[in-house]
């Protein structure tokens, strides 16, 4: 197994374990605005998620992140299902030279690219777009202009994703089944935007926990995941 | 509330399984899967026909499975869609190499599980083409729809699209008719009682015993008005004024018409419905070419009803009247 592959096995288990930790939390913010089953769906999806990537024999990222997308659209009822867990099938195919600034960029461009296409929202919808678009931007930018490590973009990505939360409270939801209650959804956080941030925050953890330094890349004897000539020096 | 079921939980699956045992020759379920689909599929030279979604709307969507009609059909938890990888064994199926098409009623879990399925299976080689049905005249947005839903012109659909399939026409040329019929239909439906889900065991909403609520959705979302009980003229004249206002018909058109059941209502009292309804369309200078009444899309055990009419033309008329061999439907 890949030091990438099993970063991208732990990281899986961690979002299982925090979307279960935060299950009634998510339910709760679903009850308000929506059909109270965001909570339990996610939590079964990413549990199975996690079982189904454990059980991968030698594991690459774009193997254990496509299995997992497979997985939550099996496990993960309505437009969950394939919003969460559809957009990681298709994105997981950027991820197939392994895990770079580049295909990290173009892993989340996909990613958003896909929640958009499916769910046909926009950023002041009230919906998990709020929280994704300045993230992916915010990470992008982070990476392609600032210059800086991945991990360094991604805790950036993880603050607008929360200031992209916060926006979704006062504002009233026009789509998904929030949009049905109309002016009542206002004051209220959106579940989807909430599950999102915390995907991201435990990928941050685990980016964190497997990269010390820029300077310290894990070694790519394995896998030419970095072409040559193309790593940065900071 | 008394139902007969064992674990809620299994209901779905025994379902199938009982369905399957009632039509071996016509039907058969792909292993691991909610799905059926017909005993021959996929057919040779033919463009695939499937639907799906939740469960509770008997005998939608597998009822309707056979000649002249739907190669496959997903079933979904009660009243929630079924998953991508569902619809995307269903479209594989169905595949007979002149691609599939799918009949979709405008819910988002529906259109969104279809959608990604639809990619994946692109991917692999399958030609897919989807048609959306959203034929509820009642409500434009609702719990589960951006815009309007898709309730009882869908079985039209299936009836259109799947007579042009078997005659062998292409992909394009299927979900254009199928399209069609879609751009001709309208319905409203209306409920005397609430529907209760196995799982909850009593009723999904509150309506009194001296109230009904007029356009009333499949899955028990609120209508749009509540009223006090009326009679059957009454609401017949409500639901069909409702109807052809919005599909906004030229005196002398050709219609077909369907009173369909909830599920809970007795055909006696669909046919007092359907009385009134054709003389309302003569009453309108409208010609009706055919009728039905029954139970083709209901919502468990809801007591109502509900009335659609499709303009018909020539081209529709061949392929609405053209022969089907399904468990639910059978035209000769």
């Amino acid at each position: 197994m890949s030091d990438e592959g099993a970063a991208a096995v732990a990281a899986v288990g961690a979002v299982a374990e925090r979307i279960e930790a935060e299950r009634s939390h998510l339910t709760d913010l679903d009850s308000a605005i929506g059909d109270a089953d965001h909570g339990g769906n996610m939590a079964r999806g990413w549990a199975a998620a996690a079982e189904a990537v454990e059980d991968l024999e030698d594991p690459e990222p774009a193997a254990v992140v496509k299995t997992a997308g497979k997985t939550l659209l099996s496990e993960v009822g309505g437009a969950s299902g394939p919003l969460f867990g559809g957009s990681l099938v298709f994105a997981s195919t950027e991820l197939e030279e392994g895990i770079t600034a580049e295909t990290a960029v173009a892993f989340a461009e996909t990613y958003l690219e896909k929640v958009q296409d499916r769910g046909d929202a926009r950023v002041g919808d009230k919906t998990m777009i709020d929280a994704l678009v300045p993230a992916v931007h915010t990470f992008k930018k982070s990476v392609e202009v600032d210059d800086m490590t991945p991990v360094e973009a991604l805790a950036k990505a993880v603050a607008a994703a929360e200031r992209g939360v916060d926006f979704t409270v006062p504002i009233r939801a026009s789509k998904g089944r929030a949009s049905y209650l109309g002016w009542r959804s206002v004051g209220h956080q959106d579940p989807g935007a909430t599950s999102t941030l915390y995907i991201m925050e435990e990928l941050l953890d685990v980016a964190t926990d497997n990269v010390d330094a820029p300077d310290e890349l894990p070694d790519h004897a394995e896998s030419p995941t970095i072409p040559d000539g193309e790593v940065t020096e900071d | 509330m008394k139902k007969l079921i064992n674990d809620p939980d299994d209901v779905v699956d025994e379902m199938l399984d009982g369905m399957v045992a009632a039509y071996p020759d016509q039907v058969r379920r792909l292993s691991d899967t909610n799905v059926l689909v017909r005993d021959d599929a996929p057919v040779d030279g033919k463009v695939g026909i499937v639907s799906g979604g939740g469960s509770g709307h008997e005998p939608t969507h597998a009822g309707y499975l056979g000649e002249g009609m739907l190669d496959g059909a997903a079933a979904g938890e009660v009243f929630s869609s079924p998953t991508a990888d569902e619809f995307e064994a269903l479209l594989e199926a169905a595949d007979s190499g002149e691609g599939v098409l799918a009949v979709i009623k405008n819910y988002e879990g529906d259109v969104m599980n279809f959608e990604t399925a639809g990619e994946m299976v692109e991917m692999e080689g399958t030609d897919v083409a989807t048609v959306v049905v959203d034929d509820d005249v009642a409500v434009e947005d609702s719990l589960y729809t951006s815009g309007r839903r898709g309730v009882c012109g869908t079985i039209l659909v299936h009836k259109a699209a799947g007579a042009k399939a078997a005659e062998g026409a292409d992909l394009e040329e299927v979900q254009r008719v199928g399209q069609k019929v879609i751009d001709n239909v309208g319905t409203m439906g209306m409920a005397l009682t609430s529907c209760v889900t196995p799982e909850k065991g009593e009723p999904t909403f509150d309506l009194p015993e001296d109230e009904i609520e007029l356009g009333i959705g499949i899955h028990g979302e609120p209508g749009v008005e509540r009223t006090d009980v009326m009679s059957a003229d009454e609401i017949t004249e409500e639901l069909t004024e409702s109807v052809l206002e919005d599909l906004d018909l030229d005196e002398g058109q050709e219609v077909m018409t369907i009173v369909n059941g909830m599920g809970g209502t007795p055909l006696m009292e669909l046919f007092v419905v359907n009385r009134k309804l054709q003389e309302i369309l003569g009453d309108h200078g409208l010609e009706t070419w055919d009728a039905w009444v029954g139970d083709y899309m209901t919502s468990l055990d809801m007591d109502g009803c509900s009335i659609t009419v499709c303009a018909v033309d020539e081209e529709l008329k061949e392929l609405l009247g053209a022969p089907a061999e399904t468990p639910a439907l059978t035209v000769k």
